[in-house]
């Protein structure tokens, strides 16, 4: 390697000429050292505190965002709450209004079972009628015991007989009014049965209203927790913001999916309707208008649903009076009809147009014969009601795009706020790298300034060691000079390393 | 100010609807048929092609056979030209009469005894700059083996820029069989000219490859 002529100092050596150049550089280096270490010091510190007071305003825009971000988390539950806890309170009523109207009727059929019930039990316990009063009498002479004497045995056989035919009578008096009381006692098993069930049916319906009133107690308790503006509640909401997004954002997808069949049934025909060959924006207009037709389909199904209020995305829409309402539920339902048939239709004509391509497409590749073959496919109106079938619904099922779509749009807001949040203490993250990178790389470029001037340093060391040795001299020669000088240096030190420990913070 | 801007954005939407931009999409195919000597034999084959070609051509674009004979450079020459119509259903019957004129012209046709290739080419950007389509293909279905009467200048050069011209079928003569170089020259003769003009050219001869034949 040559150095140029100009930076030749010594002509003959180059060595020399180096050499020179380096003590050269190294003095002017030494010379300025104080200045320039000023100046990396300064710089890095500059950068340091800069970084840091960026960092430090990403911070606070980031703390403003979550709080922000909270506020609208809680005020979107809060407004979903109030949805649900007014529905529940809405079922309740319709509740008590249909079933519970029932309970009067429910009581008073009880107690006329009960009153039936007692009647039939007072008929059940009636005394029995009691066998006549002379059996008593005769009692002890029918025990007589039989004598040899004709008449007497005939006397007391006939009592005897008689006091049987009274037992047998009372006997059959007594099973006719059992009879009659388990008669009644079996009356009562249909009322008893009718009781049970009346219970049953009220044990039900208080159960339902049991189990309604604890959902609302389980709502009223996450509304006072979003009233309360906690942390519980809001990472509550966060988290089913979340899981709101990735659901709804599934089952966009899958719309998006029907959609574009959608589309595939309808492009094709329109291109019969509008022209296959006609552009506009690079873009076919055949094509546009079958995105236009389902867009508008879209459009009508939003409406649909924000006139039944199912969705809120226009507000408008929900507060209009009834009347307006159901109008508008109608006009948007008999125009998706429409679009629908429209779309069932294009359907049709799709599937004739396909048959034709394909009969001219067999025809020009395959003859006759193949063309004739594809023509006379049996079986093909199965493919043309599928279609059809398809065209028809497929705008209604679009119709329901709305409410994935409401949630996505509501639940996006807060995933992109959390994002943004992450997004902000990131960068403030870096930011306070950067500074304190600055800072160390200030550090490293002083030492190696220092470095690259070892070697004025290394004399001016053995100077000052010198100095030292004189000054020591000199100090024992005047001690009451030296704890001054001392103080000096050490509240020079300390005052260093504070400057240090604050830059560090 | 915001009715205006409607408007303006309208204007916009319909000028770039207009039929400008129709032609800007469409493919114009012209296919030049040597009907020369004993190629005629060949025909089936030039049948087959075109009826790929109907299939593959959809609404607005434009078709056109022509045969080489003794002198192409004429409207005469040309045997079937259709531009498809809008309407899909429209087009389909347009490519069902286009296929009944060629099969008719192919069962009645007679040989010619020169081959004016050049001037087949030349009839062809002719009519191809006329229709102004989007993309410009000519076909050759022929051995390339030009022949010209006595009198017919053909050394004229070839504006082709924007073409895409395609020789099919460029089957090998018993003087080719005999020295191949001849064949090789030919087909290296026809390269340099189309390039020269401007143009993009291929050889596609075996019959199974069609489908590369309208690829953009």
């Amino acid at each position: 390697m040559k150095i140029p002529d100009f930076m030749m100092i010594v002509s003959s050596s180059q060595g020399l000429s180096v050499v020179l150049w380096i003590v050269i550089i190294m003095m002017l280096l030494y010379m300025a050292r104080k200045p320039a270490h000023e100046a990396i010091t300064s710089a890095s510190k500059v950068l340091f505190h800069a970084f840091h007071l960026i960092a430090a305003s990403i911070l606070l825009a980031e703390k403003k965002l979550k709080e922000r971000n909270k506020e609208v988390l809680l005020a979107a539950g809060k407004e979903a709450t109030e949805r649900i806890i007014e529905r529940e309170f809405e079922r309740i009523d319709d509740y008590v209004k249909k079933d519970l109207a029932q309970f009067p009727t429910l009581q008073r059929d009880i107690r006329d079972n009960v009153v039936k019930i007692d009647e039939d039990y007072q008929q059940s316990t009636e005394i029995p009628p009691a066998p006549p009063g002379w059996t008593k009498a005769i009692e002890p002479i029918a025990a007589i015991p039989a004598s040899e004497d004709s008449m007497v045995v005939e006397i007391l056989k006939s009592i005897r007989d008689t006091l049987e035919k009274g037992q047998q009578k009372a006997l059959d008096a007594y099973r006719e009014s059992s009879k009659m009381r388990h008669a009644h006692l079996s009356k009562m098993i249909p009322s008893l049965r009718q009781i049970n069930k009346s219970i049953g049916v009220l044990d039900k319906n208080v159960q339902v209203l049991l189990d309604r009133s604890a959902t609302v107690d389980r709502h009223m308790d996450e509304y006072y927790e979003i009233n309360k503006k906690s942390d519980k509640a809001a990472q509550m909401l966060s988290s089913s913001s979340l899981t709101q997004f990735f659901i709804s954002g599934f089952v966009l997808a899958i719309a998006i999916g029907g959609a574009f069949i959608n589309f595939n049934l309808i492009a094709r025909p329109m291109q019969e309707m509008v022209g296959g060959s006609v552009y506009m924006m690079g873009f076919r207009v055949a094509d546009i208008a079958a995105l236009v037709i389902i867009l508008v389909e879209i459009s009508m199904g939003l409406f649909l649903m924000e006139s039944l209020r199912i969705t809120r995305l226009f507000p408008i829409i929900g507060a209009l009076e009834d009347k307006v309402r159901i109008r508008m539920i109608i006009v948007s339902f008999v125009f998706l009809f429409l679009l629908a048939s429209v779309e069932a239709g294009l359907a049709y004509m799709r599937e004739l147009l396909s048959a034709d391509d394909a009969a001219l497409v067999a025809g020009l590749l395959g003859g006759t014969a193949a063309a004739q073959e594809g023509v006379e496919q049996s079986g093909r109106w199965i493919t043309t009601a599928a279609q059809m079938g398809m065209g028809f619904i497929l705008p209604f099922a679009l119709a329901f795009i709305a409410i994935p779509l409401e949630s996505f749009i509501h639940s996006s807001r807060t995933v992109l706020g959390v994002l943004m949040a992450g997004f902000l203490r990131l960068l403030a993250v870096l930011s306070r790298f950067l500074g304190n990178l600055s800072r160390y790389i200030g550090k490293s470029l002083v030492n190696i300034y220092d470095l690259l001037i070892f070697f004025p340093l290394w004399i001016e060391n053995i100077v000052t060691k010198l100095e030292a040795k004189h000054g020591s001299e000199e100090e024992k020669k005047e001690p009451q000079k030296k704890p001054a000088a001392k103080r000096t240096r050490k509240t020079a030190a300390s005052q260093e390393s504070k400057e240090e420990t604050k830059d560090a913070l | 100010m915001k009715k205006i801007f409607l408007a303006l954005l309208l204007l916009l939407g319909l000028s770039s609807c207009s039929s400008d931009g129709a032609n800007k999409h469409n493919r114009g195919v012209y296919m030049l048929v040597d009907t020369s000597g004993t190629y005629t034999q060949e025909l089936q084959k030039a049948q087959q092609i075109i009826n790929y070609i109907l299939s593959q051509l959809e609404s607005g674009d434009s078709f056109v056979v022509a045969s080489i004979d003794t002198g192409s450079f004429s409207e005469k020459d040309i045997i079937a030209k259709v531009t498809f119509d809008d309407r899909p259903s429209k087009a389909n019957q347009q490519k069902r009469a286009f296929v009944q004129i060629v099969d008719n012209y192919v069962k009645h046709v007679k040989s010619s005894p020169y081959t004016d290739i050049t001037g087949g080419i030349l009839q062809a950007t002719e009519f191809l700059n006329e229709k102004d389509t989007a993309s410009k293909t000519i076909l050759i279905f022929s051995d390339l083996k030009e022949e010209l009467k006595k009198g017919y200048v053909r050394d004229i050069p070839l504006q082709l820029q924007g073409y895409k011209v395609i020789a099919l079928n460029v089957t090998k003569l018993r003087s080719d069989n005999v020295d191949p170089r001849k064949y090789m020259t030919r087909l290296k003769e026809w390269k340099e000219k189309v390039e020269k003009g401007g143009g993009e050219w291929e050889v596609i001869n075996d019959l199974e490859r069609l489908d590369k034949l309208l690829k953009e």
